[in-house]
């Protein structure tokens, strides 16, 4: 059983995030980049099924700062088998179709059993990279996934709905899946591990082709919503206060 | 059948036993006979001292000093003699609950006859629970949190400075004042991003500012210290923190280290010693005491109340540290002190230490209340109006015990911000 | 290359989503800047009553049995092809689980540009223009999409629900290419298992905290949730307390929530408790504190005593 898991390295919501100059994207010199949470997700449920059914797990994902290595290195210590990188002259943005194409070129070459990624990634801006993979590798895809299970060339896959009602499909494998939550919480990594990885570990390398087009999705301003800062008070005694309440809850369809 | 086992049915019972003219014959009366300890497993004993750091959980001789003074106890079940007793009846303490509770605040190795040392030995222990996959997941988060952002509370690393706006004292950052200073503050965590951390940093910085102090702070290069974390089971991310903060430490020229927190003393005094750096480190009771000459003319409000102070186990058993908190709440005009039953060398802990931070619902399953909670009834006991500490993590503790125990009149102040009240008579 | 819309709608158990009229009622408002047409999809089998509810131009109803129930590759099959024979100006998909699993892939393969999480569509001067929310919700992206031709997934609520819902008769037809030999077979639906409510499911919670005061006082607060027609939810000290399940609990040791509404009484708003709510999407405060940090986050506040407003609520929504 070969499983590839294709990981993205985004930008940190966690930070207060800052506008570029042109007003079009984020200033990517001022923000922390991290795995898409998500990816977290779907590298446990591959490492899930290695232990359940057997098989290797491969860990992929585009450089697009050059500082994914520790990203890949927490990925082998919480079991994946091998790490690969997609290199370049590369800057962010890189959008999701250029991505999703790289990653496609490099694990058609592997041929995985399984490919797993996470449901969807904050900047996902021109759609999901799974269901792009699975496109461009002419694989079925099914995502929102929240319980996976192999056997014999088939996968049986939990998806899930709104309101906590599923649905389960058998897909034929090799099949794309975008995971939205793994059936147990990420394992901890400990750093340990991590820097022993950092330290033993080769990352195999694939170089992006810079000829692929974009996705056509140009962003020509970006804001932050409105909203934010402190809440606006209100005033008057509680009936008052009550009836404001109850007036802008309506206004905006909530009552 | 061996004859080991042969013996244990021999003086299992005896079936006619008359001692002193009374017939106890029966299953019982086996207290008469030599202890059997040939019926107990060593091996689990064994896997936890054959850890390095470990080795003397095997010395325990179950005399139970350590139980009535262990802080855990009080509101559990628990103490270091019963670890002892549960492993040689089958409990592995690598994979027990009992592996989380302890605070390490060091009450039993004081009274421990026999040095059963469980400050080395927690982190030995947990330190292989953590390799092994089993980590508490509220702990999972702060160790994901401090690996990813550089400290528990999981804000911004770019954001470690952003407190020092709202100060009205200049608080310069080291990166920036491109000379060599008096004194680093290293100003840590907590002090950094919580919010009632925050009101002591700020506190901290007018202080330092009206002693006319030559310092500075590390800023956004400044990470956390990660003892609390090695104590819990991490030693992998308390490595990797130190490397960080010594290289760091290591790059600007300065005369002395402050630091808020006594874990962060811990830290650097102990721990970052064994990996080479050894420079001048005190904590800021210290620091301001010795500054006190300067100090005391400057606290000319007067803060009328009963305060009682609590000793961190940090400052206090860790590290012999008593007086320097006292000398600075005694020099504020107008303060009552009044001393806990359990105070100095027998402090109680507020339950944060070891980890115990980022354990709060996992112990809560394991105790009646939790130890903040303890402390504050006390505290509140003693008829106190504050309760003084100079911990970070304490503040939020006992302020959230405080309400849970309904003794919202009890206030809870960093000893910092008590020194600001006097100094601007702002209360 | 045409100027009509297509809606692509969803529907689970016989029951058409609130997305699909939304779509509906979006296609219909952008058509007329196009030119076009808003026509409403409906893939499914033994639907043609439902097809019937939409307030389009047009509704093509295509009728498989192998479209009963949704199908990502049965779905992506007809799509793709509908698509190619209608070379239309804009395709929208709801930012749904079935929507999600379809805009991305048609895009590749239709080689049509694709904006997700667009919460806003409008025409100027015959571009479209999609607003869409990223980056965890803390920005907001307008794009133009290039070319003749774009696919969006639009979130819930973009739209208002009603100008979607007509009576338009459907064209019902046969799948215009082969649905044997899926690679994906659809097995069976799970209901969720009759238990405590999923709190992170909820559109609308009335969370609860210290200011509570007591277990006596949290059927107030439950009578005030029911009249909201939302679910209970609450701070840690509750939890703790064991007055609600620790099901209910939001924050950095329960669970994070990301609902419409979360109307908060008496949370002062610990930074545990921010990290597990600050994503909802509107949020309102009764806290007495006025310096309580929960007005930082909160888009409405008030420092007036909770029981005497929750009361007041009450009596009004009652």
């Amino acid at each position: 059983m070969n499983i590839v898991v294709a990981i993205k390295h985004v930008p940190s919501t966690a930070d207060e995030l800052e506008i570029n100059d042109e007003g079009v994207n984020l200033d990517f010199d001022e923000v922390d980049f991290t795995i898409n949470e998500f990816d977290e997700q779907a590298i446990e449920q591959a490492v899930l099924v290695k232990e359940a059914s057997g098989g290797e797990v491969t860990v992929i994902g585009v450089d697009v700062i050059e500082e994914l290595d520790g990203v890949l290195h927490t990925a082998l210590a919480k079991g994946a088998d091998k790490a690969a990188k997609i290199v370049g002259d590369l800057e962010p943005p890189i959008d999701s179709h250029t991505q999703a194409r790289w990653l496609a070129d490099a694990i058609g070459g592997l041929t995985p059993d399984l490919v797993l990624t996470g449901v969807q990634a904050v900047d996902d801006l021109d759609g999901q990279i799974g269901p792009m993979l699975a496109a461009y590798l002419d694989l079925p895809y099914v995502g929102v996934v929240t319980g996976l299970s192999v056997s014999d060339g088939t996968a049986t896959v939990h998806k899930e709905y709104a309101g906590g009602v599923m649905a389960e499909f058998e897909v034929n494998l090799p099949a794309v899946v975008g995971v939205q939550a793994a059936e147990k919480p990420p394992r901890y990594a400990p750093i340990s591990k991590i820097r022993q990885m950092a330290k033993s570990a080769d990352l195999e390398e694939y170089e992006a082709d810079e000829n692929v087009g974009d996705s056509g999705c140009e962003i020509r301003k970006m804001a932050k919503p409105v909203s934010a800062g402190h809440a606006e008070m209100l005033e008057g005694d509680a009936e008052e206060v009550a009836e404001k309440i109850i007036e802008i809850l309506e206004e905006r369809g909530l009552l | 059948m061996d004859a080991g086992l042969d013996k244990v049915d021999a003086i299992w019972e005896k079936e006619t036993a008359i001692i002193d003219g009374i017939d106890i014959s029966g299953p019982w009366n086996r207290m008469f006979e030599q202890r059997v300890i040939w019926e107990y497993t060593p091996e689990l004993i064994d896997k936890v001292a054959d850890l390095p750091g470990a080795e003397s959980f095997s010395w325990c001789y179950q005399c139970a000093a350590c139980v009535p003074v262990c802080p855990v106890d009080m509101v559990g079940d628990y103490g270091p003699r019963k670890l002892y007793r549960k492993a040689q009846t089958g409990t592995d303490l690598q994979s027990a609950d009992d592996l989380w509770l302890c605070t390490t605040c060091m009450n039993c190795v004081r009274v421990c006859k026999k040095v059963v040392d469980m400050v080395q030995i927690m982190p030995a222990v947990r330190e292989q629970a953590v390799l092994d996959g089993f980590v508490p997941e509220e702990l999972q988060k702060a160790f994901e949190d401090t690996a990813k952002y550089g400290n528990p509370l999981g804000q911004s690393q770019r954001k470690r400075a952003a407190w020092t706006k709202k100060s009205d004292a200049p608080v310069p950052i080291i990166k920036d004042v491109k000379r060599p200073v008096d004194v680093l503050w290293y100003v840590g965590s907590y002090p950094s991003y919580h919010p009632r951390g925050i009101d002591a940093a700020l506190a901290a910085a007018r202080i330092f500012h009206a002693l006319d102090i030559d310092y500075a702070i590390l800023g956004r290069e400044e990470k956390d210290d990660g003892d609390s974390q090695r104590l819990a089971g991490e030693n992998g991310l308390f490595e990797m923190l130190a490397e960080h903060n010594i290289s760091v430490f290591e790059k600007y020229e300065w005369e002395q280290m402050v630091v808020t927190g006594p874990h962060e003393y811990n830290a650097f005094k102990k721990e970052y010693a064994k990996l080479g750096f050894e420079r001048p480190i005190q904590h800021y009771t210290q620091f301001l005491s010795d500054h006190l000459d300067r100090l005391s003319p400057l606290l000319t409000h007067e803060v009328q109340a009963k305060v009682t102070f609590h000793d961190p186990c940090y400052l206090g058993r860790h590290h012999g540290e008593y007086d320097a908190p006292r000398a600075l709440l005694n020099a504020i005009p107008g303060l009552e002190l009044v001393e806990m039953g359990r105070c100095r060398e027998n402090g109680y802990c507020c339950g944060g230490g070891g980890g115990g931070m980022w354990l709060d619902s996992f112990t809560q399953n394991h105790t009646t209340m939790r130890l903040s909670e303890r402390r504050v009834l006390e505290a509140a006991a003693y008829g106190a109006d504050i309760l003084a500490v100079c911990c970070p993590f304490e503040v939020s503790r006992f302020e959230d015990a405080a309400k849970s125990t309904g003794n919202d009149q009890l206030r809870v102040l960093d000893i910092l911000e008590l020194l600001d009240m006097s100094m601007r008579g702002e209360i | 290359m045409s100027n009509d819309i297509l809606a692509i709608t969803e529907h689970l158990n016989g029951n058409v989503a609130d997305i699909s009229y939304e779509m509906v009622g979006g296609a219909k408002e952008l058509a007329a800047g196009f030119g076009g047409q808003a026509i409403a999809i409906m893939l499914g089998s033994g639907m043609a009553e439902q097809a019937g509810t939409f307030a389009s131009d047009a509704t093509l109803y295509v009728d498989d049995p192998a479209l009963a129930e949704f199908n990502p590759a049965a779905y992506g099959r007809v799509l793709a092809a509908l698509v190619e024979e209608k070379s239309p100006r804009l395709i929208m998909f709801g930012n749904t689980s079935m929507g999600m699993d379809l805009a991305a892939w048609l895009s590749v393969k239709a080689g049509v540009p694709c904006v997700a999480y667009v919460n806003h569509l409008a025409v100027e001067g015959g571009e479209l223009v999609a607003t869409a929310q990223i980056y965890g919700g803390k920005m907001a992206a307008e794009c133009v999409p290039a070319g003749d031709s774009a696919i969006v997934s639009v979130m819930a609520g973009a739209f208002p629900l009603d100008a979607g819902q007509g009576s338009t008769a459907a064209e019902q037809m046969a799948s215009p290419v082969s649905l044997d030999d899926l690679p994906i077979r659809f097995t069976r639906l799970i209901m969720p298992e009759a238990g405590d409510v999923d709190i992170t499911a909820q559109e609308k919670l009335v969370a609860i905290g210290r200011g509570i005061g007591s277990d006596d006082n949290i059927e107030l607060a439950e009578e005030l949730a029911e009249a909201m027609d939302a679910v209970l939810a609450a701070s840690r000290p509750i939890t703790d307390a064991g007055w609600l399940p620790k099901t209910r609990q939001v924050g950095k040791s329960g669970v994070s929530v990301k609902p419409k509404l979360y109307l908060m009484l008496g949370i002062s708003g610990a930074p545990e408790h921010i990290e597990g709510m600050k994503d909802a999407e509107f949020i309102i405060a009764i806290n007495t504190d006025a310096d309580a940090p929960i007005f930082d986050v909160a888009h409405y506040g008030t420092t007036e005593d909770l029981f005497d407003v929750a009361e007041a609520m009450l009596e009004k929504l009652e």
